[in-house]
């Protein structure tokens, strides 16, 4: 069907052009910017236990739904106030970067192992593993992957790990076909010709002659499905069926907070704020890698 | 006289600075005259045609002492004004037939659409005028054409389409840019004959723009040579190509390649070394100068004048009219 | 392809119902002894070999029976059926109100391009593409529901009712699609076919909206028809939030409870309309690009 024939923008020079990349980078304005904030959570994430000044499990009967701090009623301890349970929201909010970034990275990365390796193999072999390879890729983009992803969940019980190896093993679809027709586009290069005809193996082939001249597309899909995971988990977590308390994943925060949210907004702003921005550094930085790979003059 | 240019300026913006691409055209065409511009890629030819059709994008600045049609001032109209005039009384065919049609209509409605754009008539009187005019172009089978697709057509074929899209309204100018280049030798030369027949029929202006001087041979009626921007010689076609009296323009003759080996003791095709120069600044030099084997000191210091050659053709050149004669005839004395 | 793909589908939700989980217990109950179960199993005929009860699972499905749910003991096709014109109708709102913000605003960012309004469609497609649909949700609800009442936020009775769950759902969508049709228009713009049209007098409005846009909007009806896939798929989240009693809250419901013949038939389902959506989408292509309408001549 016409989602597997996107033919993505390969750059004519490609590791030529590595010295230059990171200097062009350092001037690229949404690069930047993107990167600093992804750092930064990234950053957050790690010393979590260092930043967080409240243990984000802690619960308190007396300090319940006390507001951020600038609302009148705040409590000094509590910059951003507390959840219904008491628990110190900034603490649980830093924490929760954790979550977010521990799905994200976690996820992608499996998916990438699957679908790269789906797509070079039915890029490099045409025939019957192509067809083969295409129909597992037109039949999983043909289910939802959030039905599927509760469904799985739902069976198998849910929690962090659960959550991570799901997503891991659905969201491999764009990698394999941006990798299959990248590949279908390199194997008519030259230097793919002159490996086999020296009789390299094929996983050398396709591991070190291929694979690293379509990293470009492949970098701005791996942001795209990261974000994709991140925003799944806390869409699973939001239903009950992702991570589950009292882990502080935001979007799990997000539920909880349902039934305080009409007094107490700052419950649903903060973590679908921290999402957002997630989110958004991570689409920005796909954009800004899609710009900076663009082949031909740059 | 239908047309009448003078003193045209177009400026383009180039990273930062500003490209002069004509810089400083006369042009004149007569009712049931054709007139050829002829010139190498980047001599401005298409920038002029594209400014007196008010096509230039949207960046670029157009300025002209004289611009008229009749007796209607093309450069004081406003945009909707000018597009009410395209089509109708002035029209334009370009050089790659294969993608000037829209895919996705039938070549009929988009016949129709550009009739019924500038009359008011209906959709029936449309159709039977498309008709009309898809027969004058030689098209057989006009009515079952009509509901055909662009992709369906060779790009002979195509090429008749867009010159009948451009004839439907009977227009007064039409502006040919290099429109058989794409085609093959017969059907180059089929083209030409559909565009005289319709000239002739018409009593309509042509300007054709070329670089084939074999073209210029066949259709037009004067010739003005452009380089880098400006008018370098213009005159009768039988002047031009038969006395050609700037440098530029004996240089361009002279390359062309004749069968049976040119001047006695040729042994390679003739060229005129370089690349036609892009202008950013004003300037006085003579835009031939890089180029030009009968460069001397003046040429750099000021704008060449423009003289009338023996044979009645203008040419801005330092050189005296009637040097190519008086050359000749020195060697003719001294060998 | 499709027909194969179809057939894979099926055997996956028939894992996932048969296999991945016991039915025996969903339908007993989990605190049936080992007794109960091993009746439950012979009544239900459960402990025949798996191909057969394949093969019977595609029969019953070929007749409309797409099984029975534990919970509510009613047939599955029934539950989903009475539901299916709610989650319909919010699907449909969702994509006409991206559709409606895509189609001008990608026209108009293609038209004037790197000005104001090319900024604003590019925050706009960014933003929404970063935003959990799930938060908009929620704070809509806050905003536009309780702080200034100006519309209903739970159930379905009412026109009105849709509006803040279609705009949740279509903010999604929205971003792809326009992107699509400004990238679309601004080749489109640039052809030869446009300049054709220019230099022969169309008038701007006439060439951008009848002439450049038909070519622009063919790549798009591929993706609107996926986009509404998602959407019967995202609609689980949104329905949820807003207590509409569609297809996707029952999903989650069923969900919650381990209800499988309710969960499988509704993955089922969903999957076959998103795979008869990208063949109408492809049918659609067909019929509005003559190119692709076959060899003649």
């Amino acid at each position: 069907m016409t989602a597997l024939s996107a033919a993505p923008a390969l750059p004519e020079e490609e590791l030529v052009r590595r010295p230059g990349f990171w200097a062009k980078a350092r001037r690229h304005r949404t690069f930047v910017f993107s990167g600093i904030i992804l750092l930064a959570i990234l950053l957050i994430a790690v010393f979590a236990p260092l930043l967080a000044p409240h243990d984000p499990f802690m619960q308190s009967i007396a300090l319940r739904l006390k507001p951020p701090f600038w609302h009148d009623k705040t409590v000094a301890e509590h910059l951003l106030g507390t959840d219904q349970l008491g628990r110190d929201y900034l603490s649980r909010l830093i924490y929760g970067a954790r979550i977010s970034m521990a799905i994200g990275i976690g996820a992608t990365l499996m998916s990438a192992l699957i679908g790269i390796t789906l797509g070079l193999l039915a890029g490099y072999y045409s025939g019957w593993i192509d067809t083969a390879i295409s129909t597992v890729i037109t039949t999983r983009l043909s289910m939802p992957i959030i039905l599927i992803a509760l469904a799985v969940v739902a069976i198998v019980g849910p929690s962090l790990t659960v959550v991570i190896v799901v997503l891991g093993l659905l969201l491999w679809d764009q990698f394999a076909v941006v990798t299959r027709v990248a590949t279908q586009q390199v194997c008519t290069r030259d230097y793919v010709t002159s490996a086999r005809v020296l009789g390299c193996s094929v996983g050398h082939i396709l591991f070190r002659e291929i694979l690293p001249n379509i990293r470009a597309p492949l970098m701005v899909v791996a942001t795209v499905e990261m974000a994709h995971a991140v925003l799944l988990e806390a869409a699973l977590s939001f239903l009950g069926l992702g991570v589950q308390a009292p882990l502080p994943s935001w979007g799990l925060m997000l539920s909880e907070a349902k039934t305080a949210m009409f007094f107490s907004p700052w419950l649903i702003v903060l973590p679908g704020a921290c999402l957002f921005i997630l989110a958004l550094a991570i689409n920005l930085m796909g954009d800004a890698m899609r710009d900076l790979t663009a082949g031909g003059r740059g | 006289m239908l047309l009448d240019v003078h003193d045209l300026h177009v400026t383009l913006p180039d990273q930062g600075r500003k490209l002069r691409a004509v810089r400083g055209v006369d042009l004149s065409v007569a009712a049931g005259e054709t007139l050829c511009l002829v010139g190498e890629s980047g001599c401005g030819k298409s920038m002029t045609a594209l400014a007196l059709m008010g096509l230039l994008p949207r960046r670029a600045e157009r300025r002209a002492a004289r611009l008229r049609l009749g007796l209607t001032d093309l450069g004081g109209l406003s945009d909707s004004a000018m597009s009410a005039l395209r089509g109708r009384r002035m029209s334009m065919i370009f050089q790659e037939p294969m993608t000037a049609l829209n895919p996705v209509f039938p070549i009929g409605d988009q016949l129709c659409s550009v009739y019924r754009r500038h009359t008011r008539a209906n959709g029936a009187a449309a159709r039977a005028r498309a008709i009309e005019v898809l027969e004058s172009v030689g098209l057989t089978n006009a009515a079952l054409r009509m509901r055909q697709y662009p992709h369906q057509l060779s790009g002979g074929l195509r090429q008749r389409v867009l010159i009948a899209m451009a004839l439907i309204c009977e227009p007064e100018l039409m502006i040919c840019d290099e429109p058989t280049t794409a085609l093959d030798v017969t059907t180059q030369a089929q083209i030409l004959h559909i565009l005289k027949e319709a000239q002739a029929a018409r009593n309509m202006g042509m300007i054709f723009i070329t670089h084939d001087l074999g073209v210029v041979a066949r259709i037009a009626d004067r010739v003005a040579v452009m380089y880098a921007g400006r008018v370098v010689e213009e005159g009768t076609r039988e002047a031009v190509l038969r006395h050609p009296a700037h440098p530029y323009t004996r240089g361009l003759i002279a390359s062309v390649p004749k069968p049976g080996g040119g001047e006695p003791g040729q042994t390679r095709l003739a060229s005129i070394a370089g690349n036609v120069p892009a202008f950013h600044q004003e300037d006085a030099r003579c835009p031939f100068l890089s180029r030009c084997l009968q460069r001397m000191d003046v040429c750099a210091e000021t704008p060449p004048p423009v003289r009338q050659a023996p044979a009645g053709q203008s040419f801005a050149c330092h050189l005296l009219p009637g040097w190519v004669e008086s050359r000749a005839a020195g060697v003719e004395k001294r060998a | 392809m499709a027909a194969v793909v179809m057939v894979i589908v099926s055997v996956i939700c028939f894992v996932l119902s048969n296999v991945a989980s016991d039915p025996a217990v969903g339908i007993a109950g989990a605190q049936a002894t080992d007794a109960d179960l091993a009746v439950v199993r012979q009544t239900y005929g459960l402990d025949r070999p798996l191909p057969v009860r394949y093969a019977e699972y595609i029969g019953n499905l070929l007749q409309g029976d797409f099984g029975t749910s534990y919970l509510a003991k009613r047939p599955v096709l029934e539950m989903i059926l009475e539901r299916l014109p709610v989650t319909a109708l919010l699907a449909f709102l969702s994509m006409a109100l991206a559709l409606a913000i895509a189609l001008p605003l990608g026209c108009a960012a293609a038209l004037w391009p790197n000005t104001l309004v090319d900024r604003l469609s590019q925050v706009l497609a960014v933003t929404g593409q970063a935003i959990p649909n799930f938060w908009a949700g929620l704070l809509l609800i806050v905003v536009f529901g309780v702080q200034l009442r100006w519309l209903p936020i739970s159930g379905s009775d009412t026109l009105a009712h849709f509006v803040l769950p279609a705009i949740t759902l279509g903010t999604f969508a929205m971003p792809p699609l326009m992107r699509l049709i400004r990238a679309g228009m601004i080749e489109v713009l640039a052809s030869d076919y446009i300049r054709t049209a220019r230099a022969m007098g169309i008038r701007p409005f006439a060439l951008t909206f009848k002439y450049a846009l038909k070519n622009a909007v063919l790549p798009v009806i591929s993706l609107a028809a996926v986009q509404l896939g998602f959407m019967l798929g995202g609609s689980i989240v949104v329905e949820s939030i807003f207590a509409l009693n569609g297809v996707g809250y029952l999903a989650w419901q069923s969900m919650s409870r381990s209800d499988m013949p309710v969960i499988q038939a509704i993955v089922l389902l969903i999957s076959m309309i998103y795979i008869v959506l990208t063949l109408a989408a492809d049918l659609l292509n067909g019929i509005m690009d003559p190119r692709l309408r076959g060899a003649r001549k």
